[in-house]
């Protein structure tokens, strides 16, 4: 498929509006970034000092490329905040996912198994809390989270704790938040997998004297890999990147990537810096995108 | 199956849709609370109802997000319903590659990410901040999201029903409007569905992308959240949770409506003779 | 015949590495119903999307009526055709699934009525007009592509795999109806079938293909008895190969290591090499008398016939079938009986 046709004047026309799109909004704004992140801190407005200019001759260019710094990234490795902040992003999206993974499975399994007439509400059902707002299903966990929240008086009511438990402003607040917020993310792939799973697979498998444990262990889990991997990714990938969840539930101790980015724009005004960073982080997710997308070509070829 | 094997099924069902929906359900009883405070029930009242209407600020935020949503939205379709055509019938064309990365990468990117890229885009051309920046901003997060639904959907839609179509003498753009275009018409439904849901919820882009006298209802909703739980929030987000739902049980009920008529269908089908009288 | 209706000339076409035609020439006369055979992947539906015009040739040239069609796009073309999945719209009730072509052509609304009713009595779906795609069975689907592949009164009708999705029964009576829908409206038909019973049940002639090439076009009987090639010999019906040097002494016959079996000659010269291909209901079996002697291996009965596979020769078994009523067990002797005009002989393939 990866054709050198031409198009012809209609098909232009159609790709026309998209291209142009995407291009001044996306990959412009992008390169700006990238460009931005070479620059060298100044304090004025716009607060980085231009490097090229729609003006510039050749010879200017080359003059100038001479004064790209890569102080930005230099300083991305020794500045022990954004170093922190992408390990702890990076360990946070980590926990979150599996805990996902763990809660999301047998959720995806009992609505699988669920009578067929069923499943569609069910299904339903729990997606249906990805169409109401994000922000205010964080929000929500802030009454149960705090201090003098719901969860807390629960527990002092029944008499298991005396004092309150910090729950709320904690790196597990976050991973509550995270995991809450993406579940359906996770579900829905989970959920497609495990639904078209032949039955009579883990009939057979039983009928070849496989225990229930082995039957989910040797038949169901394995066939539901994809499932596992696709919503894996779907959750780990805009967690790293997560601002919401950590600003609101995290502490101020609980240092995520997209939060240091965000005060690093509008608190310090350092945008090389926070340039350098949204490159950084850009890559970072890259590397498992490609490697999946890599296994999956791979599994492609060899099913031909 | 066994009966312990359809208890524990239950018992997950439970526990799964409890964890969904707890939260939420505490929210909208306590937009109800006469008391400010979480832990004190302080009897049933709707005056936090009444203040919302109080409340200018709000009010207009709920515009201006509303405004966004709806013309975002339609923007978007059309550009994903475009790019999605191209990715799904034009084959391999040059470039093809650069195209479909383009149109999936703000899939992956961190939200943060590309407001700080469309910001620094507009401070560099010299746009001011407002209204058209932050619809500008909320197409190009929501149309990628457009693409992929529409591209899934066009790909299900039989080529060959095309193929007839041009066959019998229509012209493709013709074939694509009577024959394509209508299979798709759910799918696009949907999809305007989530680009209006996602604008309306973003706040992250519109932070970077809008300026002042264009602050969207989540900007307002985050900036109350930061200072703790606030009752008048409480209630402005049990009216969106409501609002939602309301339309979410629509949708449902229109669907069954759809295939129940279909599953019907079959019956009939089945009943009458295979030749014709 | 007169000018050919279509003209085929010298197509090539590949995909990539694949060659899916390789230098076709090929005439359909009008009103006839020719029949492109092959197994899948021959290149049997390619040329059939060339005609259509959903496949540009690498060369050659596709001439309908005189008009080079190349460069003209599936939408001006005076062809239409039946899918394989006939590709019927589901948006749309049977009425206007079949008044589409016509609508398109901006006829008007009482011809366009006219038109479609008369389509809908002849395919025997006078009360369906109104349902929808989804309510049909899979025979009126197909009776629905029919119809509305033929409304616009295209020069010439393709059919792929016309009746590929029907059931067995269903196909035999559909293939009455076809021929009978074909003689009713004068149209020529290019029906593209993998199905020997099919094509040689319905065509007038056939062309066989082989890897995007024509390896013979004729009618039926003709490449049933007289196949040109091994492979058609093989591709249709059931054949057995035996192989031998021909000696065109007194009555010519094929010297095989079992015996001498009669055989024309054609132009195969004496003392090469040959293969001559002998149906199986050719071969006159008996227990006794004249004839090359054999043993009975096994036996499958067939109803009106029963299929021996005997035992000629060490390394040599034929397949023979013999008449409804005649018992034989495995381990009897019988004679084979070969008439010299049974057997097409086949020069050596390079």
């Amino acid at each position: 498929m990866s054709g050198r046709r031409r198009l012809s004047l209609g098909e232009r026309l159609v790709i026309a509006a998209p291209y142009f799109w995407i291009a001044a909004f996306f990959l412009a704004p992008m390169l700006l970034v990238a460009k931005i992140s070479v620059s060298q801190s100044v304090l004025a407005r716009p607060p980085y000092r231009p490097i090229f200019q729609l003006s510039d001759s050749f010879a200017d260019l080359w003059a100038k490329a001479q004064n790209f710094t890569l102080d930005s990234y230099r300083a991305l490795v020794s500045d022990t905040l954004y170093v922190e902040s992408y390990l702890s992003s990076l360990t946070i999206a980590a926990v979150s996912t599996l805990i996902t993974l763990i809660v999301a499975y047998p959720f995806a399994l009992a609505i699988a198994r669920a009578p067929e007439r069923l499943r569609p509400l069910l299904i339903g059902l729990a997606a249906a809390p990805f169409w109401t707002s994000f922000l205010i299903r964080v929000y929500a966990w802030i009454a149960l989270l705090k201090d003098e929240g719901l969860i807390n008086n629960a527990l002092m009511a029944l008499g298991l704790i005396s004092a309150p438990l910090q729950m709320y402003a904690t790196s597990g607040a976050v991973v509550v938040g995270i995991v809450y917020s993406y579940l359906p993310f996770m579900l829905l792939p989970l959920y497609a997998a495990l639904e078209r799973q032949d039955v009579s697979l883990r009939e057979a498998a039983a009928d070849l004297g496989a225990s229930p444990a082995q039957v989910f262990f040797r038949v169901t889990l394995p066939l539901s890999r994809e499932g596992v991997v696709a919503g894996s990714l779907l959750v780990f990938i805009p967690a790293v990147g997560e601002f919401v969840i950590p600003d609101l539930l995290g502490g101020s101790e609980t240092l995520m990537i997209g939060r240091t980015l965000w005060n690093d724009f509008f608190s310090n005004h350092d945008w090389p810096a926070a340039s350098a960073a949204a490159i950084a982080l850009v890559a970072l997710l890259m590397v498992p995108l490609l490697a999946w997308e890599r296994a999956r070509l791979k599994e492609e070829e060899e099913a031909r | 199956m066994s009966a312990a094997a359809a208890w524990a099924r239950a018992a997950t069902l439970v526990a799964g849709f409890v964890f969904l929906y707890a939260p939420i359900v505490v929210l909208a009883v306590m937009s109800f609370n006469a008391s400010r405070l979480v832990s004190v029930w302080g009897g049933f009242s709707t005056k936090w109802y009444a203040a919302l209407l109080q409340n200018a600020q709000l009010l207009h935020s709920a515009k201006i997000s509303l405004a966004a949503a709806l013309a975002s939205a339609a923007i978007a379709t059309v550009l994903g319903l475009l790019a999605a055509v191209a990715l799904a019938r034009f084959g391999g064309f040059r470039s093809r590659l650069l195209f479909f990365g383009a149109v999936h990468a703000p899939l992956v990117l961190p939200e943060v990410v590309l407001g700080l890229a469309l910001l620094t885009c507009f401070v560099a051309l010299g746009v001011g901040r407002g209204f058209v920046t932050l619809v500008i901003g909320h197409v190009t997060l929501t149309m990628c999201f457009m693409t992929v639904a529409l591209l899934a959907a066009l790909r299900d839609c039989d080529p060959t029903l095309e193929e007839a179509a041009m066959d019998l003498g229509a012209t493709p753009p013709e074939a694509f409007a009577r024959v394509a275009l209508p299979q798709l018409a759910p799918a696009i439904v949907t999809a305007f569905l989530l680009a209006f849901t996602l604008s309306l919820d973003d706040l992250v882009i519109a932070s970077f992308a809008t300026g002042p006298g264009a602050t969207t209802l989540p900007m307002r909703i985050y900036s109350q959240v930061r200072l703790g739980v606030s009752p008048q929030i409480n209630a402005i987000s049990t009216l969106l949770l409501a609002l939602v739902a309301v339309s979410l049980g629509l949708a449902a009920l229109v669907s069954y409506w759809r295939t129940g008529r279909n599953l019907r269908v079959p019956k009939t089908a089945s009943h009458s003779p295979d030749k014709a009288p | 015949m007169s000018a050919p209706l279509l003209s085929i000339a010298n197509v090539s076409k590949t995909f990539g590495a694949v060659v899916a035609l390789e230098n076709v020439s090929l005439d359909v006369g009008a009103g006839e119903f020719f029949a492109l055979l092959g197994p899948s992947g021959c290149g049997k539906t390619t040329l059939m999307r060339c005609i259509a015009g959903f496949e540009t040739p690498d060369a050659g040239a596709i001439i309908l009526n005189g008009a080079d069609l190349s460069g003209v796009p599936p939408f001006r073309r005076p062809v239409n055709m039946m899918f394989q999945s006939y590709a019927l719209f589901p948006h749309i009730d049977v009425f206007e699934n079949i008044a589409f072509g016509l609508r398109r052509q901006g006829e008007t609304k009482v011809a366009i009525n006219t038109r479609v009713d008369e389509l809908l009595a002849m395919t025997q779906l006078s009360s369906y007009g109104h349902r929808r795609i989804g309510e049909l069975s899979g025979g009126q689907k197909q009776r629905v592509a029919l119809a509305r592949a033929l409304a616009p009164r295209p020069k010439m009708l393709l059919l792929d795999e016309p009746l590929g999705a029907l059931d067995r029964k269903l196909r035999e009576e559909t293939q009455f109806q076809l021929k009978e829908i074909q003689r009713l409206t004068q149209t020529s038909f290019v029906i593209v079938t993998h199905d020997q019973d099919e094509a040689l049940a319905l065509a007038d002639r056939i062309a066989v293909m082989r890897a995007g090439r024509v390896e013979q076009v004729a009618g039926p009987m003709e490449i049933y008895d007289r196949p040109a090639t091994r492979f058609v010999a093989g591709f249709v019906g059931e054949t057995n190969f035996i192989e031998g040097r021909l000696a065109r002494n007194a009555g010519a016959a094929l010297i095989t290591e079992f015996g001498p079996i009669p055989c024309d000659p054609g132009d195969v010269p004496d003392g090469a090499r040959a293969t001559l291909s002998m149906r199986p209901e050719r071969i006159g079996v008996a227990q006794g008398g004249e004839g090359i002697v054999g043993f009975v291996e096994n036996f499958v009965f067939r109803g009106e016939t029963t299929l021996l596979r005997v035992r000629v020769a060490e390394n040599v078994v034929l397949r023979a079938a013999a008449g409804h009523g005649e018992r034989h067990a495995i381990g009897d002797a019988v004679r084979l009986r070969f008439p010299s005009d049974a057997g097409a002989l086949l020069a050596e393939e390079k």
